[in-house]
């Protein structure tokens, strides 16, 4: 018996955006929810490991801590919360424009979106090169004399790894939106499929996420 | 039809389908390739370090040769061999089918851990030229973060290993909630998939810890950042919790998948409806849980705390009793059955017999008072080779010799299949009781060279070694012979009940002509009759 | 067929949620650093963490939708957090709580038992006392618990100190 190909499969069963092994638009949109979510799951966990290193740093060495952050510029790091924050509007506006179909409008919040991630990215450049200067370098390459205690190079290590592995988040989030950028110009989403857009933002999210616990605990600790 | 009907082997034909195809089936037999090369290739140290072992003192290699050849077959059994084994060679092939579905929820993910694999497999062999790390596996720290061996490139392969098998984790946990056919509720589906399903979980909530730990030992040696150093101002024991917090449950992603295999060995084999269907479902999920509250029992002599290492030693004790609630159910699951000692049959009883002597020595070791004594002794390493070859190693040949005809539509040589298997079992325990006993009396593990009085038992279990060798090479012998010269086979061979079965062997690129429905459970043996002669598997409902 | 479809499926949530939270997240921001000049000592941590759980709680729910979706996303998340939970607290169930051995205290099972009696050394060489209670007394086992067990194990892996009473070794 004649076994019906894919393609003829394709052609009269789904619209084109749904692949082939999904039974229709809603099932590969809710795998993809749930895939993306699994995901965040183990960024949570990795970045988790980092939070754990602090946590028990800073509880062997609170005044240590508490000296080392003092070195953390508070102004430019609330900075960045808030233009952390607003690009998680700007990202959650661009998915609802897309709801509503509104390819323009998508288009300005990712582009915002996309701004204010660099935004936050030049200002840590900012802060980096000033630790840079000062010798407030990670392990071996610390040179920084100011701070009294023992090993302060243990905080400006965890910082660096921190903020580090954020930033490559950040970076990744970048190239992700860039994509969709030039994917919404060339019309692949509509008010039916916007899924990708919808994952990239529960991922920029969670870069805020991250961000939201990171400053306090690095910034503001008393 | 045709004698040889279009599937997933021949048809799309060249090399470019291979490299860019999206058929679960494709993927999951690349991986066996891969990961039974590195079996063997890490199989093959052992033996030399065996050999290593037959006589005190310098009998083939240096001491430094030897830690690297140790840390070398350590490293890639576990990385590159077990725990991608079951999960990504035989779980890609049979997941989809086993749920009714076309394939994975993401096929181009599926690829993609692939490359991942094969890309962090070569940086794991570049660290072999490039100065084999003589670490040990574990990568404790500060040897390893000093030591001039290459720790960077072995670690960064291991990294990228990670990814891999976190991807294909993801892709099975959204598979099994979302591909199933229609009328395969949750309890309708093979407990093989809730075995798959709770590694899964494991996979992706354990990895990523890896991946941090490995980043921070990368930092370390490279920056020397201070965590895990001590004269930095770390902490050793510290990269011990951030290393066992992930390999702990790593031990459950290679033990649950091999219970998987076993359940659906064990009910076909028995002709019988599985005993305990939800107990033994519902373990594999208490094993996922429980797996993350133990790791500790790693480091009892590591100089933590003796308040943890009484909280890690009371907790180990509750990780046996799933297990063992599986053992019984299956045990319980032959009795009155219909037994067929089929060369898959005889690996599931092997892996009985052994798992639950390695299960049970995991248990005095929990004990904080025992381990004091012996842990870093050979009692370990008999113990994680009994769960991990006596259990994993064992169900992973029990589904090799099951699904092989599935898989390649051809039969191998039955009795000589069941002559590997005997003398693999033999082998076995040959080589590795023997350590029970070596390390009750205190021979030290990874350790070059010894005092004379442990010469007979260790030359006794290099012996064993060789015969447990040979059982493998007959079996590479007639599995790949048989691809050449076997029989071709029916759909069903074994009379099984589950989804993959009413495939062809092997089975369409498409697995199913037309969408599958669920007719009967998969352990309906007492009310489907299967009419095993048929080219396609025939049920009917018994009255 | 899936069972767990989103009824937050194609759900528009009106623009004055975005704002509203967006808004509500720039004024947490501001709360937490003006909180954070006041010092409440181990307070400190806790409060800068309950308004970081707040803003947390705020991106996930609406910003992320968790309030709206299938309730598997939420189990999803809350697993993650549950594995970290368990990870930071059992490790510092570790880390802080170091350095503890000398306070174990241990008694043995029977006090009478042959392994306590390490040393049968030659009289010559000890002075005082019965052979037996002074054996006992330098292994520190048996006699006073706590004082010659902490003895005995602080004595552990060092140069035993040849004084009367406390003689580690049968090494004479």
């Amino acid at each position: 018996m004649a076994i019906e190909t894919a393609e003829d499969h394709h052609k009269t069963k789904h619209a084109s955006h749904v692949q082939h092994h999904f039974a229709n638009s809603e099932q590969q949109a809710d795998s993809a929810k749930l895939g993306m979510w699994v995901f965040l799951l183990t960024e949570v966990l990795m970045f988790g490991g980092l939070f754990c290193a602090y946590a028990i740093f800073r509880a062997w060495k609170p005044e240590m801590f508490s000296e080392a952050h003092k070195q953390l510029d508070v102004v430019l790091g609330a900075t960045n919360t808030v233009v952390l924050i607003v690009s998680s509007v700007t990202m959650a506006l661009a998915i609802r424009y897309m709801q509503l179909g509104k390819k323009r409008i998508t288009l300005i919040n990712l582009w915002l979106t996309l701004g204010l991630a660099g935004t936050f990215l030049v200002i840590k450049y900012f802060e980096y090169a000033h630790k840079f200067h000062l010798g407030q370098l990670p392990g071996k390459f610390y040179t920084f004399q100011g701070i009294e205690g023992t090993n302060p190079h243990i905080f400006f290590s965890i910082y660096f790894a921190m903020t580090g592995l954020h930033g490559i988040h950040v970076i990744a989030g970048m190239v992700m939106i860039s994509w969709l950028i030039y994917k919404t110009s060339r019309n692949t989403f509509s008010s039916q499929y916007y899924t990708p857009i919808e994952m990239t933002g529960l991922f920029w999210h969670l870069v805020d996420l991250v961000w939201i616990f990171l400053f306090p605990l690095l910034y503001l600790i008393a | 039809m045709s004698l040889v009907q279009p599937n997933y082997l021949s048809e799309p034909q060249g090399l470019k389908s291979w490299l860019l195809t999206l058929d679960h089936k494709r993927i999951g037999v690349m991986y066996f390739t891969a990961v039974m090369f590195f079996f063997f290739v890490a199989g093959a140290l052992a033996i030399i370090l065996r050999t290593e072992l037959l006589n005190p003192g310098r009998d083939l290699m240096d001491a430094q040769t030897y830690n690297q050849l140790f840390t070398l077959h350590g490293g890639i059994m576990i990385f590159l061999f077990i725990i991608p084994s079951i999960p990504a060679a035989i779980g890609n092939f049979v997941l989809p089918m086993m749920l009714g579905a076309k394939d994975v929820a993401f096929p181009r993910l599926n690829l993609g851990s692939w490359y991942i694999y094969v890309f962090g497999a070569l940086f794991c062999l570049y660290s072999i030229v490039a100065g084999a790390v003589d670490t040990g596996w574990t990568f404790y720290t500060p040897y390893s973060t000093t030591t001039d061996t290459a720790v960077l490139s072995m670690t960064l392969g291991v990294f990228i290993l990670g990814f891999s098998s976190i991807l294909t984790g993801l892709n099975f946990i959204v598979t099994i909630h979302k591909l199933r056919a229609p009328g395969m509720t949750w309890f309708k589906m093979p407990l093989m998939v809730w075995g798959l399903y709770a590694t899964a979980l494991i996979q992706v909530m354990a990895t990523p810890v890896l991946a941090i730990t490995l980043l921070l030992l990368i930092l370390e040696r490279s920056f020397g950042i201070g965590i895990f150093d001590p004269a930095l101002g770390g902490d050793p024991v510290l990269y011990q919790h951030f290393f066992w917090f992930y390999s702990h449950p790593a031990v459950y992603i290679m033990i649950l998948p091999g219970m998987a295999i076993i359940s659906e060995l064990i009910a076909t084999f028995s002709h019988k409806r599985i005993f305990g269907y939800r107990a033994i479902g519902y373990s594999s999920l208490g094993i996922a849980f429980t797996s993350f509250l133990v790791w500790a029992h790693h480091m009892f002599t590591s100089g933590q705390s003796e308040f943890a290492a009484m909280i890690f030693s009371f907790l180990t004790f509750f990780v046996g009793i799933p297990s063992g609630i599986k053992v019984f159910n299956w045990v319980v699951t032959m009795y009155k059955g219909s037994i067929d000692l089929k060369t898959p049959m005889l690996y599931a009883l092997s892996f009985l017999f052994l798992f639950t002597i390695g299960g049970l020595t995991g248990i005095f070791l929990g004990a904080l008072s025992v381990d004091v004594h012996l842990h870093d002794t050979y009692f370990i390493v008999a113990h994680f080779h009994y769960v991990m070859m006596g259990g994993t190693v064992m169900a992973l040949l029990g589904g090799i010799h099951y699904w092989w005809p599935k898989m390649f539509g051809k039969m191998y040589n039955e009795v000589w299949g069941r002559i590997a298997c005997i003398i693999i079992f033999i082998g076995f325990n040959m080589t590795f009781f023997t350590q029970f006993i070596l390390g009750s009396q205190g021979m030290p593990r990874r350790y070059y060279t010894y005092v004379d009085q442990y010469q007979p038992l260790h030359a006794f279990s290099s012996v064993g070694s060789y015969v447990l060798g040979l059982g493998f090479l007959i079996m590479v012998i007639y599995l790949i012979y048989s691809l050449f010269k076997g029989a071709p086979a029916p759909s069903n061979p074994w009379g099984s009940l589950t989804m993959e079965w009413e495939t062809t062997s092997p089975p369409h690129p498409h697995n199913f002509e037309h969408e599958p429905v669920v007719k009967h459970g998969p352990y309906d043996y007492d009310t489907v009759l299967i009419d095993r002669e048929a080219e396609q598997t025939n049920f009917r409902v018994r009255r | 067929m899936s069972d767990t479809s989103s009824k937050g499926h194609h759900h528009i949530l009106p623009m004055k949620i975005y704002l509203g939270v967006g808004g509500a997240l720039l004024f947490l921001t501001l709360v937490t650093v003006w909180v954070a000049q006041f010092n409440f000592g181990t307070l400190n941590l806790i409060v800068a963490m309950v308004i970081a759980a707040i803003k947390a709680s705020l991106v996930v729910l609406f910003f992320m939708h968790l309030l709206y979706d299938n309730k598997i996303y939420l189990t999803v998340f809350l697993l993650a957090l549950a594995t970290l939970a368990t990870f930071i607290a059992f490790t510092m169930a570790d880390t802080m709580r170091r350095g503890e051995l000398d306070k174990v205290s241990a008694r043995p099972i029977n006090p009478k038992a042959d392994m306590y009696n390490i040393q049968q050394a030659p009289p010559a060489a000890h002075g005082s006392g019965g052979n037996s209670a002074s054996t006992k007394k330098e292994v520190g086992i048996g006699g006073n618990p706590t004082d010659s067990m902490a003895s005995a194990v602080t004595n552990q892996g060092k140069q035993p100190v040849p004084t009367d009473s406390s003689d580690s070794g049968g090494h004479r």
